[in-house]
């Protein structure tokens, strides 16, 4: 006869816990992994190079050097030695800066009527709407950049266009301007803003505004004190995925902002290209990363603080 | 009071269209617990969208109080609903769900706060009135639901099956809380079901409708004891169906025995169809005798506090006898298989129209 089994009790429970446990992180290993490697060590590199000294061709050399971090505020006169303010990075910080917030208001103004009527649509329609917004996807960041650019361009279609029909006798200045940045910006990052937008349009449950139209509220105030509040959630994942990559956005500023409307990842390339101050560059780019942190940290705070207040 | 004038509603178009409601003529008087009645897909819920305004009418009119609000938006009638899933705001405590509707009519902050106070003592909520409407109950949430929709003091307050959600027990007592609250507040409510026993617990007047339209409407009694229309008879509560001859004022089953009847409006001498509620009948073993109707019995059912009869008549037709259950049994009542007689109580029985 077989020997009745006795346990502690918990005993099991803490070894279904620990089993459980254990499979967890063989799950999330692969991730791991990659976080560490991808991430996690380049980012050790880039702090390690911002207080080193350049070397001459690019590169760094081994001597430790605050002057990767104070050039950023600061430069020395090439002639006389003097400290004088880097003009120059504040202002493209400051460009950067505000492009970021103009591209991420526009991508709401246009993004979030979008998201509502995609997710107003009948259940069968908006598997197609959805498919449409994420087209762009499909074909490579520089080429949908220069098609951008065929458009607005001196002799492009927009200019050729307002010429043919007689409102413009000359062409418009739109390359290489903040417009043509902030223009093809916001083109690009849209569907970053439509889709955690629809998600939550999606989740809302319309009978809220029904009720909130049946206790006498308007639509404009409908919208403010019910609607606004339910779809905040995707209206802020929305304004952190195109914010954040506008800040460092790198090819559009490049093809249609030119060589003098620097944003601050073009600037982070040129220190580690032709500029050959690659501590100045690891410095820019941590810089950039604290800003964004420092940004996402004061708004969860704000929004977390508003939920609370409820 | 709400005038409902030959009020029809399609939805959709060409071979999909569909007649959720079928040119419905109703009034409605002032302070009246009016029901509307019937199963799912009947139009019940449409109606009830139409009188609060979500849904414009295809044809027909909505009257309030003598004036023609078919075209108001759902803001500007002075309709409140309460919705059959509550629609709680949930970003907003419960006492600014209550105050939602008294900020959007621009009332004073004091006037709010005071109605919302008031509210909150009418359905007794006021320990919870600053907690989020996602951490209270079903019940509570349903209360909240009406103190919101009452608030503004509406005319006319629409109810969606509001107590669909709750269990048995909770729904009882929100059957009587319900009543409790028209009264003290005085305003319209057409409550919308599909429990037939709600509707007679609860109504002054009920409508029964089916498929787009109104079949009868009458108070609980009359509609229990004296449906029109063969649906309504078996939408509310259980039926016997006979066949009978009608002869002045008199029918003759076809199982025997005559009796009494009212007659409906439209119903000629000849063939007609009747009705007699299982409690209706009495039953006991051995053979008829003069006045009462022969039967077997086939199945016994046992329900706590009745005994149903389930009977075969001569003519082929079944009939069921729902007898009330006397303490621990007597015994008396027929066995399965026994031959049993039927008394019909008097004035139990009523002609349908179909």
């Amino acid at each position: 006869m077989a020997e009745t089994q006795t346990y502690q009790p918990g005993e099991l429970e803490a070894e279904a816990r620990a089993a459980d446990n254990r499979s967890r992180w063989l799950l999330s290993l692969p991730a791991v992994v990659i976080i560490t490697c991808a991430a996690a060590g380049p980012l050790l590199v880039m702090v390690l190079y911002s207080f080193l000294t350049p070397g001459d061709y690019g590169n760094v050399k081994w001597q430790f050097s605050l002057d990767g971090w104070t050039n950023i505020f600061v430069q020395r006169d090439i002639f006389d030695d003097t400290l004088i303010w880097a003009d120059a990075h504040l202002s493209i910080f400051w460009r950067s800066l505000s492009l970021s917030l103009i591209t991420t208001i526009l991508t709401l103004l246009f993004g979030v009527p979008t998201a509502w009527f995609i997710a107003t649509q009948p259940a069968n329609r908006r598997q197609f709407w959805l498919f449409l917004v994420t087209v762009p996807f499909w074909t490579n960041l520089l080429v949908r950049t220069i098609a951008i650019q065929e458009l607005i361009r001196s002799e492009g279609v927009i200019n050729l266009a307002l010429m043919k029909v007689g409102l413009i006798d000359e062409p418009i200045q739109m390359m290489f301007t903040d417009f043509a940045i902030g223009f093809g910006m916001t083109y690009v990052y849209l569907p970053l803003m439509v889709l955690p937008v629809y998600a939550s349009v999606d989740k809302l449950d319309f009978r809220l505004v029904e009720a909130a139209h049946d206790l006498y509220a308007g639509r404009w105030t409908a919208f403010r004190r019910v609607i606004l509040p339910l779809i905040k959630p995707g209206i802020i994942a929305g304004s952190i995925l195109v914010f954040i990559p506008s800040l460092g956005a790198y090819v559009t500023p490049r093809v249609l902002g030119g060589g003098k409307n620097l944003m601050f990842g073009n600037l982070i390339e040129l220190q580690f290209g032709a500029g050959r101050n690659w501590p100045l560059g690891a410095a820019l780019s941590l810089m950039l990363m604290l800003a964004v942190m420092v940004a996402l940290i004061w708004y969860v705070r704000v929004t977390s603080r508003e939920q609370a207040d409820g | 009071m709400i005038e409902i004038e030959s009020a029809t509603k399609v939805f959709g178009t060409g071979e999909a269209a569909f007649r959720a409601l079928n040119a419905v003529n109703v009034t409605i008087a002032e302070n009246e617990f009016f029901t509307l009645l019937g199963p799912s897909g009947c139009g019940k819920t449409t109606l009830l969208r139409l009188i609060a305004g979500f849904e414009p009418p295809t044809m027909g009119a909505i009257k309030l109080a003598g004036d023609d609000i078919t075209r108001l938006r759902p803001a500007e009638r002075p309709v409140n609903t309460v919705f059959q899933n509550y629609a709680l705001f949930p970003h907003m405590s419960v006492a600014g769900n209550i105050a939602f509707g008294l900020e959007m009519l621009g009332k004073p902050k004091d006037e709010v706060d005071s109605t919302v106070a008031e509210m909150l003592r009418l359905v007794k909520m006021e320990e919870l009135k600053d907690r989020r409407t996602s951490e209270i109950s079903g019940g509570q949430q349903q209360r909240v639901a009406l103190a919101r929709a009452l608030a503004p003091h509406p005319k006319v307050l629409l109810l969606d099956e509001p107590l669909s959600a709750l269990d048995l027990k909770l729904r009882k007592e929100m059957q009587i809380e319900l009543k409790r609250l028209q009264h003290e507040t005085g305003i319209t409510f057409v409550f919308v079901t599909h429990d037939q026993e709600e509707a007679l617990t609860m109504s002054d007047r009920i409508a029964v409708m089916n498929g787009g339209e109104i079949l009868q409407i009458g108070n609980p009694k009359e509609i229990y004891e004296r449906p029109s229309a063969r649906f309504v008879a078996n939408f509310i509560g259980e039926s016997n169906f006979l066949d009978a001859t009608l002869k002045g004022g008199q029918v003759t089953l076809a199982a025997g025995g005559t009796f009494d009847v009212s007659v409906p409006d439209g119903v000629a001498d000849g063939a007609v169809s009747v009705l007699l509620r299982p409690e209706h009948v009495a039953a006991r073993a051995g053979a008829a005798q003069d006045g009462e109707i022969a039967a077997t019995v086939d199945t016994v059912v046992y329900s706590g506090e009745a005994t149903t009869l389930h009977l075969s008549l001569p003519t082929g037709e079944k009939v069921k006898a729902k007898i009330g259950n006397a303490p621990l049994g007597d015994g008396s009542l027929p066995k399965e298989g026994d031959s049993a007689a039927l008394t019909v109580a008097t004035g139990a029985i009523t002609v349908l129209r179909d």
